[in-house]
């Protein structure tokens, strides 16, 4: 009886295989066209469509969870050349590369060419009288501690590609075009 | 037998001639030697002469060597670097013993903990880099301009800025790298009493 089963059980094995290697490759196949379909629908998904409003509410340009190959960095601007204030009060940008230039309670490097003493060797412009001011006006003999982290007024530029437009215009110009509507 | 008479003895021994060493032998031996002593002294004088060796003890390690790394000198567009012994230590060998032999009082200053903690450190910092601009200004930035020297500088090349303090005050020698470029490698002491800051 025993003997018999397992020679029933023995004859049945190929079919069983064959079987087994039928489920095996059509679990493949399965697997690999869910893949694959994933894979071609996946970055569609996930791009963002750049409509004028998208532009507007982000200048990342990609959904959130999408790693962005970084753009270049630009170059600091270091050509000495003053740049135009767009209104006196202005802070001036900064013309040359600031890079190491640190300021701390223990150093200042700006002012190791911008205070009243270093100027004669750096020739550079003088911090103007309003650094040396204290809050009601009154002139202090070196720069004000309220001027005296210049970055947070001073900045370099950077020779880059604007990201949004900007359509500021000086007084003058309004001046002018308000002169022009007038006549 | 005394002390005395032993070291008598002794003596005796030492200035006596050689009698089982031919002359030929001696001075031929005593050269040999003479190298292998020159060339151990040597190779230890170079194994001291390398940022590893600067760095191995952690007051070099986490102070100015961390902050070396955020400068030029350790990383530039052209990829050379400047290290520690470049900017330290002489290349003529007489001027190198010379700060070797300062240099042994640093090392007394390591075994006693004198800037341990990052704090010991800034409180000494202006002492130690005062030492450093002294000697950078009495040998004219030599050190320096092993790498750097105005006769190769392009100043065309250079930004408007830098072109005008090297043609005004470097070609003529009234100023030396070290007036206008301290803290190029290391985060500066308290300047408010240095000469030109503030
Ligand atoms: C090595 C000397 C030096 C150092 C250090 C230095 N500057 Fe200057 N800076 C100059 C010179 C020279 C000019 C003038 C360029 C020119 O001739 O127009 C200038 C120009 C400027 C201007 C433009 C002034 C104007 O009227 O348009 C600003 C702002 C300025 N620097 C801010 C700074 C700040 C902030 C720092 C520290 C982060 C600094 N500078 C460090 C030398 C220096
Ligand atoms: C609170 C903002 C503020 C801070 C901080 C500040 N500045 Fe200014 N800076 C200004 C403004 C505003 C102007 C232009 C108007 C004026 O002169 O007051 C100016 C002008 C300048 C100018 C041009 C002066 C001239 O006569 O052309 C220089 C140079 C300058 N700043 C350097 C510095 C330096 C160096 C520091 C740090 C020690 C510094 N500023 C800190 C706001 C600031
Ligand atoms: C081992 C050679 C070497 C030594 C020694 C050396 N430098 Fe340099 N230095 C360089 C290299 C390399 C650069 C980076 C050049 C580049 O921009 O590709 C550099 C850059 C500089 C810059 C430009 C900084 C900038 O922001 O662009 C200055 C300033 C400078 N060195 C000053 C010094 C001074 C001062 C000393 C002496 C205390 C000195 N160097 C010693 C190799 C050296
Ligand atoms: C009178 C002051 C002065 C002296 C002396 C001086 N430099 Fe400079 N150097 C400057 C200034 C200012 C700049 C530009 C600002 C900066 O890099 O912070 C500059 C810039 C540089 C640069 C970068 C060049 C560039 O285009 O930005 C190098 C390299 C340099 N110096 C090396 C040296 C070496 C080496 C010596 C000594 C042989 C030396 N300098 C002596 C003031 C000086
Ligand atoms: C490009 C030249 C240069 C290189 C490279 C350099 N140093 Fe310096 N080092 C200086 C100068 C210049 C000073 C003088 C202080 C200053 O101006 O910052 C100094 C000062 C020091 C001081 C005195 C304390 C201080 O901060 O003023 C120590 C300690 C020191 N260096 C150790 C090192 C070690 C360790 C290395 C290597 C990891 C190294 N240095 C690499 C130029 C250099």
């Amino acid at each position: 009886m025993r003997h018999q089963n397992s020679s029933r059980l023995e004859r049945a094995r190929p079919a069983m295989r064959g079987l087994a290697a039928f489920t095996g490759i059509l679990a493949l196949v399965v697997v690999a066209v869910t893949v694959s379909a994933v894979s071609i629908a996946g970055p569609r998904s996930g791009t963002v469509e750049t409509t004028e409003a998208d532009a507007l509410a982000t200048l990342r340009g990609s959904a959130i969870n999408m790693e962005q190959t970084s753009p270049r960095m630009g170059k600091e601007v270091n050509t000495d050349l003053r740049p135009v204030r767009n209104y006196p009060e202005q802070p001036p940008t900064i013309p040359h590369k600031t890079r190491g230039y640190k300021i701390n309670l223990k150093v200042n490097k700006c002012l190791s060419c911008h205070s009243r003493r270093a100027v004669e060797q750096s020739q550079a412009p003088m911090v103007s009288v309003t650094h040396f001011m204290d809050r009601d006006g009154q002139v202090l003999a070196s720069v004000t501690p309220r001027r005296y982290f210049c970055s947070q007024c001073h900045v370099p530029q950077l020779d880059a590609k604007p990201l949004v437009a900007n359509d500021f215009v000086d007084a003058d110009t309004v001046i002018q075009v308000i002169r022009a509507k007038g006549n | 037998m005394s002390i005395i008479a032993r070291s008598m003895a002794l003596l005796g021994l030492l200035s006596r001639p050689s009698r089982h060493y031919s002359l030929a032998f001696l001075t031929f031996g005593g050269f040999i030697a003479g190298i292998i002593f020159w060339g151990a002294f040597n190779t230890a004088l170079e194994v001291t002469n390398t940022e590893a060796f600067c760095i191995s003890c952690h007051e070099m390690r986490n102070n100015v060597y961390e902050e070396l790394r955020e400068t030029v000198h350790y990383s530039n567009r052209s990829g050379v670097r400047a290290t520690c012994p470049d900017c330290h230590v002489p290349h003529e060998w007489t001027d190198k013993i010379a700060r070797k032999m300062a240099a042994t009082k640093e090392v007394w200053g390591k075994v006693f903990g004198t800037i341990s903690t990052r704090e010991k450190f800034q409180d000494k910092r202006l002492e130690l880099a005062m030492h450093e601009w002294a000697r950078f200004k009495a040998n004219d930035s030599l050190e320096c301009r092993n790498c750097h020297e105005y006769v190769y500088m392009d100043i065309t090349a250079q930004s408007p800025r830098a072109a005008d303090h090297h043609e005004r005050l470097l070609k003529n020698g009234e100023k030396t790298c070290i007036d206008c470029h301290k803290g190029i490698a290391h985060e500066l002491p308290d300047m408010s009493n240095v000469k030109g800051w503030k």
